[in-house]
């Protein structure tokens, strides 16, 4: 049973998707300009180089149907989704590459400075969560509930501006930028810098890389870590309020486990949930963080193809990141099902 | 005890009406006693009406021009620190502009951006919530799964790419940042909308003969107000935030209109030297989002209990 729920669901998410490749290619058609110019620049060239260019990029194609006798799916919109299934974006106007090359190059950069603030933001979020659940009111949970506060007011640039002045600037303990020293030769396997260096044994370059991921990270986990530690802790007051809590102690259970074995565990269902929304988050502010601290991941490549205008590059990564977003909530609404046998898709 | 039909055609419209303004009046009244009991929500209260103040009056307070500078006092710092001068108070930026002044005329765009942003977000989510929910039927089903496609998108990509297309600028700014944030006043009035439907005071309105539209603007609307006024209060700060960020990053207000994202990147150049035209107009945004949200957070403290958080 179970299983046919969770076949549902990922079913459901097909069109998702669908819809989601859509909107993407639709809105960079709405985009003003011919994309030849865009490519072209300021070169002057031949009409004839301009038809190959517009054959190159099926640009001499209808937009949405082919109605012109033939095959009515010969246009525009087909060819692109088409080419999405086989995992062809297409090419970059500017850079002349497959755009998911050039995706596949930097989307290990930005994994890995998301699976860092994820960690960063539960390392610090799920301790202070307990603790102000467990001693409500006393001075702990007066100080991290105002610190989670200011956490969800403050915009991740500021942060990890605040962050490079008093650690790179002032006390010279991190570096300000990049993500691995010039002079560390390392191997790469998966493209994950910290994965990498302890696959290879390379303890210089790991040591590198996690000095040069340490802000990044607690700048992008921080707004996590507020509001998960929120949640968190208003699961936990909610949980340690019920009978069976009270029952446990009754035994003359330990309170320690009281708190983490029987409260802690029920207590993280809702936040599993609160992690999958934040995905969307950590995705966004991975490029505003990427920014700040020239972190060579996706983000900023985004960024820059949006100054280049170089559209195929743009709407490739959008799709990427919408796509992570549906399957991290997929995923989580699975782990659901698995953490609380009460909930059905 | 007057009999209906005996009242003139006059009192028979206005006497509601005065009962209906009395209970508005007693629960405002009952509103304010409430409100002025719960301290973090006044504090920002009197922040946000302070930045609203400062933004009306900018030209009064400063006499400094927030877009035009003096390369001969460029980077000078705050006048608290060596070597800074009385006139510029939290000091001058790269081109010589004063950053006072730049921050309090900043304040402008940041306000317009929250209001704006959130008001028409309202008025689209709020109107297709009631209908949608009001009247399901294939309405619902259309808006409902656009708007379940929207929510695929992270919301800062869904803006950034919205951004790419039409470019940067203030009114392209408002339109990205709507175009996605309806959704979540769309999904709060539906839900609230479809809860409310069944409750035995719109069986009587119907009952009683009254046009849907009356139901829904007359009778549910008063009843799910509040929410939509928590929500709404909650992400005008994150709002603010969303321009800050986008503008931070190029794509939003364009120089030289001073916003505080751009001018936290301006800054960045200078971080080694001159700490302060990043900072402070930083500050000037985390003071007033944290006030929104503590004005926010205290508004649903009082107007909806349901979600207190403890």
């Amino acid at each position: 049973m179970r299983a046919i729920k969770v076949l549902e669901r990922i079913l459901a998410t097909i069109p998702i998707m669908l819809g989601v490749a859509i909107i993407v290619f639709i809105f960079m058609r709405l985009t003003p300009g011919d994309p030849v110019d865009i490519m072209m620049g300021d070169a002057s060239v031949s009409p004839g180089e301009i038809e190959n260019l517009r054959r190159e990029f099926h640009l001499d194609k209808p937009l949405i149907l082919n109605l012109q006798g033939g095959n009515p799916l010969d246009s525009q919109l087909f060819i692109y989704l088409g080419g999405v299934l086989r995992g062809d974006l297409g090419n970059s106007y500017i850079k002349r590459k497959p755009v998911a090359e050039l995706i596949g190059e930097h989307l290990p950069a930005t994994i890995e400075l998301a699976l860092g603030a994820l960690l960063v933001g539960l390392v610090i979020a799920i301790p202070i969560g307990v603790i102000s659940a467990v001693r409500q009111y006393s001075l702990v949970d007066r100080l991290s509930m105002a610190g989670a506060f200011l956490g969800i007011s403050m915009p991740a640039f500021w942060l990890g501006i605040i962050m490079i002045l008093l650690f790179s600037v002032r006390l010279r303990w991190l570096p300000v930028s990049g993500r691995i020293d010039y002079d560390a030769e390392l191997v790469g396997v998966t493209g994950l810098y910290v994965l990498d260096s302890i696959i290879t044994g390379n303890k210089a370059a790991l040591v590198s890389s996690l000095r040069h991921l340490a802000l990044p990270s607690i700048t992008l986990g921080a707004a996590l870590a507020a509001i998960v530690a929120r949640v968190l802790r208003s699961s936990m007051l909610e949980v340690l309020r019920q009978d069976y809590i009270t029952l446990a102690r009754a035994k003359g259970q330990l309170e320690f486990l009281v708190v983490v074995k029987h409260a802690l565990r029920n207590a993280l269902i809702p936040m599993v949930t609160v992690v999958g929304i934040q995905v969307g988050v950590l995705l966004g502010g991975n490029m505003i963080v990427e920014t700040v601290f020239a972190w060579p991941g996706l983000g900023r490549v985004v960024v820059e193809a949006i100054f280049n205008r170089d559209f195929p590059l743009v709407q490739g990564a959008v799709m990427v990141y919408a796509f992570t977003f549906v399957m991290a909530n997929l995923i989580v609404d699975i782990l659901y099902t698995y953490l609380n046998p009460k909930i059905t898709l | 005890m007057q009999s209906e039909q005996t009242l003139s055609p006059l009192t028979r419209l206005w006497y509601p009406l005065t009962i209906r303004f009395r209970i508005m009046r007693r629960n405002l009244f009952n509103f304010l006693e409430e409100f002025l009991r719960h301290p973090t929500a006044v504090l920002g209260a009197v922040v946000i009406i302070a930045y609203v103040l400062a933004a009306v009056f900018a030209p009064y307070l400063t006499t400094q021009n927030p877009t035009r500078g003096d390369l001969n006092v460029r980077l000078f710092p705050p006048a608290w620190q060596e070597g800074g001068e009385p006139t510029f108070l939290l000091g001058t930026d790269a081109q010589g502009r004063d950053l006072l002044a730049r921050i309090i005329y900043g304040a402008r765009i940041s306000l317009w951006v929250g209001v704006l942003t959130v008001g028409i977000s309202v008025l689209i989510g709020a109107a297709l919530g009631c209908i949608t929910g009001y009247f399901r039927g294939w309405i619902d089903q259309v808006v409902s799964r656009f708007a379940d496609l929207l929510l695929a998108f992270p919301f800062l990509i869904f803006a950034i790419g919205v951004m790419a297309f039409l470019g940067p600028g203030f009114v392209n700014l408002i339109a990205a940042l709507t175009f996605k944030g309806w959704v979540e006043f769309f999904r709060l009035v539906r839900g609230e909308m479809l809860a409310e439907k069944t409750k035995e005071y719109v069986e009587a309105a119907k009952v009683m003969g009254l046009s849907s539209f009356a139901i829904i603007v007359r009778e549910i609307i008063p009843n799910i107000f509040h929410s939509v006024l928590v929500l709404g209060t909650l992400r005008m700060g994150f709002m603010i935030i969303m321009e800050a960020s986008l503008s931070f990053l190029g794509l939003g207000i364009q120089p030289p209109t001073p916003a505080w994202g751009s001018m936290v990147a301006d800054g960045r150049n200078y971080l080694m030297t001159s700490w302060w035209v990043s900072t402070l107009p930083g500050i000037a945004i985390v003071i007033l989002v944290l006030a929104i949200n503590l004005f926010g957070e205290g508004l649903r403290d009082i107007l909806d209990p349901r979600l207190k958080v403890e």
